[in-house]
């Protein structure tokens, strides 16, 4: 009953935030909006006793949507970010597609034989998370954790065309600053 | 000691508990604030209360083309998140939610902070609190990660994320003994999150006032009280995950909870008046180059003893 009315005011809230993020006008509204629809996910993940990953699902996601807004506002060129602007473009294509898209999985929901259960969960599930990720999938994880640091290092140069020439002069030994 | 979970019905007790204790850290600040400027100091220990009253007379503030919904939403972000934060903290026997992944909850809670002090600063339209919410934001990139390892290493001693397990594993001997650094580091990004003391440069006094600086009236109390409310949240879980949380002789579980929490809280009012305010983009490099890898030493050397001890 309770877990019921949880679920149902939780799925309210992540759809109509949702909705909210095409139907603002400001980029800090858009994001923010973006992000309450992902804590409503995260917390509905509690109710499938998976504790671990709801409350994840919650930090992860306002860390990543506060980080977010500010680069979206800072890359938005012409200063649009701080004015009354439409969240959508090309409109028809997205919808063709987002009807499309749901149409396809909600047909696939409802007409694949779903297996019947194997197995039960494991008692602690955090350890068995964590067993997944670190044993099995240990070589999945070193490949990638390279190419992701990489892939940042390499952004954060980019973008910084200066930084450490700003702080410790053009030779790297002095403080040109300050 | 087991610690068991108490019925919905209390939430209030405890939320009024919290706020108790905050506002006893406001008249220390105010009894220091006193004593540094010479006046008398039974004037300091009421600066809560005249405060309060003050603001709550004074008209809220609104400036042109405000985001007000964010603003507003910001402004009482920093009373929210220290209230759900102390939801998983065992006071005594007793906790209001007896997660088992307490210690991720605080985190989680404590990024909250992240989007409230920014939409606070977002939301007046107006350009130092925007500057200073940006630079809360900047402030958070370095204090997050330091923060986060220092939190796992009790975790990691008490093989659980379970507040009550982190307490039942102390019975022996307190985690600030064998893992001092993790605890100034905790201590430190409670400070930082609160924005309070040397971290407080994005709700500062100083030239600008920051986020709260076109913020008035009850606004202005929610922030306010919203700080006083995270430092108190932080010394609670400090005392909880570091200081044996109700482990100690004599005294009943739930008042030992009471008087490490104060006596971790009267530490952090009191730095305030002690140390300078690090600007937010000098904070980088000494928190990623020299406490990062400090604080993860430390959970190397716990995680060695832990499976050492087996």
């Amino acid at each position: 009953m309770l877990s019921g009315i949880v679920f149902w005011v939780l799925a309210v809230v992540a759809v109509a935030a949702g909705v909210a993020v095409f139907r603002v006008d400001s980029m800090a509204r858009a994001t923010y909006a973006l992000a309450a629809s992902f804590v409503a996910v995260g917390l509905s993940l509690l109710l499938l006793d998976l504790q671990f990953l709801g409350v994840m699902t919650v930090l992860m996601m306002v860390m990543e949507m506060a980080i977010m807004a500010i680069y979206m506002i800072m890359f938005m060129g012409m200063n649009p970010a701080l004015m009354p602007m439409s969240m959508v473009h090309g409109k028809r294509p997205a919808l063709l597609i987002s009807v499309g898209t749901f149409a396809v999985l909600a047909t696939g929901a409802l007409l694949v034989p779903w297996p019947t259960r194997r197995g039960a969960p494991a008692a602690d599930l955090v350890t068995s998370l964590g067993e997944a990720v670190m044993e099995s999938k240990m070589l999945v994880m070193l490949t990638v954790s390279p190419v992701l640091f990489a892939t940042i290092v390499a952004a954060l140069v980019l973008a910084l065309p200066r930084s450490r020439y700003d702080r410790l002069g053009a030779d790297l030994r002095g403080r040109a600053d300050r | 000691m087991t610690v068991v979970q108490v019925s919905a019905g209390w939430v209030p007790l405890a939320a009024a508990l919290l706020l108790t204790v905050a506002t006893a850290a406001a008249a220390l600040d105010g009894v220091l604030a006193a004593r540094a400027g010479g006046r008398p100091l039974g004037e300091g220990l009421l600066t809560p209360a005249a405060e309060t009253a003050r603001l709550f007379r004074q008209r809220r503030r609104t400036t042109v083309a405000a985001d007000l919904p964010l603003q507003r939403i910001g402004g009482a972000g920093l009373l929210t998140a220290a209230l759900l934060m102390v939801t998983v903290v065992p006071f005594g026997r007793w906790t209001v939610a007896d997660l088992s992944v307490g210690v991720v909850w605080f985190n989680a809670m404590d990024v909250l902070l992240w989007a409230a002090l920014w939409l606070a600063g977002w939301g007046p339209n107006s350009v130092h609190p925007l500057v200073a919410g940006h630079r809360f934001l900047a402030q958070a990139l370095s204090y997050e990660l330091p923060l986060m390892f220092a939190l796992t290493t009790p975790a990691v001693a008490a093989g659980s994320l379970r507040l009550g397990d982190l307490v039942a594993a102390q019975s022996g001997l307190w985690f600030v003994v064998w893992m001092p650094v993790a605890f100034v580091v905790f201590c430190a990004g409670v400070l930082a999150f609160s924005a309070w003391g040397p971290f407080s440069a994005a709700l500062g006094g100083g030239a600008t006032g920051g986020v709260l600086a076109e913020s008035a009236g009850v606004d202005r109390w929610l922030v306010t009280a919203g700080r006083y409310a995270l430092l108190t949240a932080g010394a609670a879980f400090g005392a909880t995950a570091f200081l044996g949380g109700g482990h100690g002789p004599l005294l009943p579980a739930w008042l030992w909870v009471l008087v490490k929490t104060a006596l971790l809280l009267a530490v952090l009012v009191a730095l305030r008046r002690r140390l300078p305010v690090v600007r937010p983009e000098r904070l980088t490099v000494p928190a990623w180059l020299v406490v990062l890898p400090l604080v993860l030493v430390q959970l190397l050397v716990v995680s060695v003893v832990v499976v050492v001890r087996g």
